[in-house]
C-alpha cells in the first residue's frame, strides 16, 4: 500500500486515538502531579437541627471553606510532587512492616498491596483457565454433528453476551444466604453454606464468574483457528499412530500458539483491570481491586470530598502494571513474528 | 362538530381545575426540583405538582448530583431536597440561600422545630426526622421472657435467649455493610459512649471508647446472619418482614413496611422502642436525621420566591393527610402512630444529630473502609482504629482541610 493511502486510513482512528486517548492520559499524570484543594477557616457557628419537641442547637468550631465575592469557594492548587503517589503506596509503611518482620501484613494492612494482591493472583489464575476451558470449548464444537454445530456455539456465546455487572448480580444473588442455589445446596447436603462470609469463597466466586463470562470469547477465537488447521498434516500424524491426545499436543496447538497469545494479551489486558467482580459481589469487606481503588477515590463522600489526584496516581499506577504485565507477551509475540 | 370541540375544551377545562384543587394558587412559572427517591419525597412532589409546571427528578444517586448541578449558572434546579449529609457541601459551597425573608413572608404554617439555623439564619426548612432505632418482634420477647432492652449489653442476653430458644433463624439482624451502612452503625455506638470523634479537627476514635465499640459489635455479629457485611437497609428490612430475624437497629422510614400486608409475614408483630444505649446512662446510641427543602443560590430572587412558595404546598397539612404512614413528619397536622414510636423516644431521650461538618464525612468514608477488618479478624481493633485515623489525615491533608 502507497503511504499516503495508508496514512488517509488511519488518520481518523489516529486522532480519536490522541483525542479520547493520549490527551486524558496526559492530563491524569499532570493531575497526579498536584493537588487542588478549599482554602479553610475555623469559625464557631451556631446550627440549630430539627427534632422532638423542640430544635437541638449548639454551638460548635466548623471547618469551613472561604467563598470568595462571587460566593465560589477559593481553591489552591499545589505541586506535590511524588507525593500523592507515597499516599497511595505508602512506602514507609511497607518498609517497617517488613523490618519487623511481618511481610505479609503488607497484603492486608495497605490497600494499595491488597488490591495488587487480589488484582494480580485473579488475573494469572484465570488466564490458563480461560485459555484452556476456551480451547476445550472450541475443541468439543468442532468435532460436533454438524446439524447442531448452530445452535450449541449460540448457546456457547451466551455468557459472553451478559452485561458484566448484571451477571455479576446474578451470581450474587444466586448463592447469596437465601438464594435459590444455596437453599438447593443446604438441603441437599444438610449443612449451612455462607458463600459471602469470608473472603477465599467470594474469590472463588469471582474467579468462577470471569471464567464463565471470558471463555466463550476465546473459544470463538480458537473455533477459527481450527477451521484452517492443515489436514494433511493430522492425517499423517493418524497414520504414524499419533493418540488424540497428541495429535492437540504436537499439530494443534503449534497451529493455535498466535491465537493463545493474542487472547493471554487481551485477558491480560482486561483482567487487570477487574472492576464489576467487585461492585456485583459487594466484595469491599474482603477483597478489592486496583480499578476499585482508583473508583473509590473518585467517589464523593456524603460531604462532597472527593480524592482526586489519589485517584489520578492510582491509575497512572494500574497503567504502569498492565504495560509490565505485557512486556514478556509482546516480546515473545514479536519474536515469533520475527522468525515466522 | 363545533360542539363538540367546545364541550370537550369544557370537558378538559373542569379536569385540569381539578387538577389544582389541592393547590392553594396556580404556578405559572417553571419550578424544578431534585431530591432522593423514597416515599416521603414521592409524597412532597406529588403535592407540589398539584400546582402545576412543577417537575421533580427523584434520584437515588441524587448526593453525588446535586453539587455540580447546583453550581451552575443558572442552577438547574429551583429547589432541591436534601438531608443531613448533602446540605453541608450545598451549604459550604454557597450553593442555598438564606429562607428568613420568605419564611416570614409566606411560612406562618411551619413549626418552629422545622427551621435549620445556621449562624442564626434560616437555611433549609425540614420536613420530618430519620433515625436508628430499635424494631422487634413483642411475640417472640414474650415467649422467652424477656423486657424490651434498652442497653446493647441487654440486646446481647436477650439475643442468646433467643438463640437459646432457636424460634428464629438468627435473633438479630443490623446493616453492617461495608461503607457508608457499617460506618453509620460505628459512629452510633461511639457517640452512644459519649465521646466526640473529633479533638479539633484530628480525628479522635482510637481509645477505650473505639475499642469498646468494636468489640461489641462484633460480639452482636456472633448472632446475625454471617453474611452481615452485604447487609444494607432493605435486607434487613427483608429479614425482619420475613420472619427470619427477632430485633434489629432500623431507620424509622423503614418501619411502615412492617405492616405492610403485602410484603410482610409478620403485620402487626413489630414493634418500636428507642434504640440500645452504649452505657445505661447514656443517650440512645443513634443520630438524629431529618430531611428538608433548600433553595438554590444561583437563580433570580422572583424565581427563588416562587419555589418557596411551591415547595410550601408540598409541606402542607393536607399532604401529611394523606400520607401519614410515609414519615416522622415534623409538620402540622401529623398524628403519630404505633410505628413512629421508636424515633419519638429517641428524640425525647436527647440523641444527637448528625454532626454538619465536612470532616464527619471523611472519617465516616475511613471508617466504612476498615472496620469490616476487624470484623474478619485481619485486624485488632487498635490497629483498625489506628488504620481508620491514618485514613483520615492523608484525605484531610488532599483535601486541604489540615
Amino acid at each position: 500500500m502507497k503511504q499516503k493511502t495508508f496514512f488517509v486510513f488511519v488518520a481518523p482512528s489516529l486522532l480519536m486515538m490522541l483525542i479520547f486517548i493520549a490527551i486524558p492520559l496526559v492530563s491524569v499524570f499532570i493531575q497526579s502531579f498536584y493537588v487542588t484543594q478549599n482554602v479553610y477557616e475555623t469559625v464557631v457557628v451556631e446550627t440549630c437541627t430539627p427534632s422532638f419537641p423542640t430544635s437541638i442547637c449548639e454551638k460548635t468550631e466548623k471547618t469551613v471553606p472561604l467563598l470568595d465575592e462571587n460566593n465560589t469557594p477559593i481553591t489552591q492548587t499545589v505541586f506535590v510532587g511524588l507525593d500523592t503517589y507515597r499516599a497511595v503506596l505508602e512506602p514507609e509503611k511497607a518498609v517497617q512492616l517488613i523490618r519487623s518482620g511481618q511481610f505479609f501484613d503488607i497484603f492486608t494492612d495497605i490497600d494499595f498491596y491488597k488490591a495488587l494482591r487480589f488484582t494480580l493472583m485473579f488475573t494469572l489464575i484465570t488466564l490458563p483457565l480461560v485459555i484452556g476451558v476456551g480451547l476445550l470449548i472450541a475443541l468439543t464444537v468442532n468435532n460436533v454433528a454438524q446439524n447442531i454445530k448452530g445452535p450449541v456455539i449460540f448457546i456457547s456465546l451466551l455468557p459472553f453476551i451478559i452485561t458484566p455487572v448484571i451477571g455479576a448480580l446474578s451470581i450474587k444473588w444466586l448463592f447469596i444466604g437465601d438464594g435459590l442455589l444455596t437453599r438447593a445446596l443446604e438441603s441437599l447436603i444438610g449443612q449451612e453454606i455462607a458463600m459471602f462470609a469470608q473472603g477465599w469463597t467470594i474469590e472463588l466466586l469471582m474467579m468462577f464468574y470471569r471464567v464463565w463470562h471470558v471463555a466463550p470469547f476465546a473459544f470463538v477465537i480458537f473455533y477459527a483457528g481450527l477451521q484452517s488447521v492443515n489436514q494433511d498434516t493430522l492425517e499423517s500424524a493418524v497414520i504414524d499412530g499419533a493418540s488424540r491426545f497428541e495429535r492437540v499436543r504436537y499439530v494443534i496447538i503449534p497451529h493455535l500458539m498466535p491465537l493463545i497469545y493474542f487472547i493471554a494479551l487481551i485477558h491480560l489486558m482486561d483482567t487487570y483491570r477487574v472492576f464489576e467482580e467487585i461492585i456485583g459481589f459487594s466484595s469491599e469487606a474482603h477483597v478489592i481491586s486496583l480499578q476499585w481503588l482508583t473508583f473509590d477515590f473518585l467517589e464523593p463522600d456524603d460531604t462532597g470530598n472527593r480524592a482526586i489526584s489519589r485517584a489520578s496516581a492510582s491509575s497512572m499506577l494500574t497503567m504502569i502494571g498492565i504495560i509490565l504485565l505485557l512486556i514478556p507477551v509482546l516480546n515473545r509475540t514479536l519474536r515469533d513474528q520475527k522468525k515466522g | 362538530m363545533k360542539k363538540l370541540t367546545v364541550s370537550a375544551l369544557l370537558f378538559l377545562g373542569s379536569l385540569s381545575s381539578v387538577a389544582y384543587a389541592d393547590c392553594a394558587f396556580e404556578n405559572t412559572q417553571e419550578v424544578k426540583m431534585i431530591s432522593g427517591s423514597f416515599p416521603a419525597w414521592k409524597a412532597v412532589t406529588q403535592a407540589m405538582a398539584e400546582c402545576g409546571n412543577v417537575s421533580s427528578t427523584l434520584d437515588a444517586e441524587f448526593r453525588t448530583k446535586v453539587g455540580a448541578a447546583l453550581a451552575a449558572k443558572p442552577s438547574l434546579y429551583h429547589v432541591s431536597g436534601v438531608a443531613n449529609g448533602t446540605f453541608v457541601p450545598l451549604l459550604n459551597n454557597g450553593l442555598i440561600r438564606p429562607l428568613d425573608d420568605l419564611v416570614a413572608k409566606y411560612g406562618q404554617q411551619l413549626n418552629a422545630n422545622q427551621f435549620i439555623q445556621v449562624d442564626g439564619k434560616v437555611m433549609a426548612i425540614a420536613m420530618m426526622i430519620n433515625t436508628q432505632h430499635l424494631m422487634y418482634r413483642q411475640d417472640i420477647l414474650d415467649q422467652v421472657g424477656a423486657q424490651v432492652p434498652t442497653t446493647w449489653q441487654e440486646v446481647l442476653t436477650v439475643a442468646e435467649k433467643i438463640q437459646q430458644a432457636g424460634i428464629v433463624q438468627y435473633p438479630l439482624g443490623g446493616t453492617y455493610k461495608t461503607g457508608w451502612n457499617l460506618a453509620m452503625e460505628f459512629i452510633n455506638m461511639y457517640m452512644g459512649f459519649g465521646t466526640s470523634l473529633f479533638d479539633g479537627n484530628q480525628p479522635n476514635v482510637n481509645n477505650e471508647a473505639g475499642i469498646n465499640t468494636l468489640k461489641l459489635m462484633k460480639q452482636l455479629t456472633e448472632y446475625m446472619d454471617p453474611e452481615y457485611l452485604i447487609s444494607d437497609s432493605t435486607f434487613v428490612q427483608k429479614q425482619l418482614q420475613q420472619g427470619t430475624i427477632a430485633m434489629a437497629n432500623l431507620w424509622a422510614t423503614r418501619a411502615t413496611a412492617m405492616d405492610n400486608k403485602e410484603e410482610s409475614q409478620v403485620v402487626g408483630k413489630v414493634y418500636m422502642a428507642a434504640a440500645p444505649k452504649s452505657i445505661p446512662d447514656g443517650h440512645p446510641a443513634s443520630t438524629m436525621w431529618w430531611d428538608g427543602i433548600t433553595i438554590a443560590t444561583n437563580i433570580t430572587d422572583q424565581e427563588a420566591e416562587n419555589a418557596f412558595k411551591v415547595a410550601l404546598e408540598g409541606l402542607d397539612e393536607q399532604m401529611v393527610q394523606a400520607n401519614t404512614d410515609a414519615a416522622i413528619w415534623l409538620i402540622k397536622g401529623y398524628k403519630p402512630t404505633r410505628l413512629s414510636n421508636g424515633a419519638i423516644e429517641n428524640a425525647v431521650n436527647r440523641t444527637p444529630s448528625y454532626p454538619l461538618t465536612a470532616n464527619v464525612g471523611l472519617i465516616h468514608t475511613a471508617l466504612g473502609k476498615n472496620i469490616s477488618d476487624y470484623l474478619t479478624g485481619q485486624k485488632t481493633a487498635e490497629e483498625t482504629l489506628k488504620a481508620v485515623e491514618e485514613d483520615y489525615l492523608s484525605t484531610a491533608k488532599e483535601s486541604g482541610l489540615l
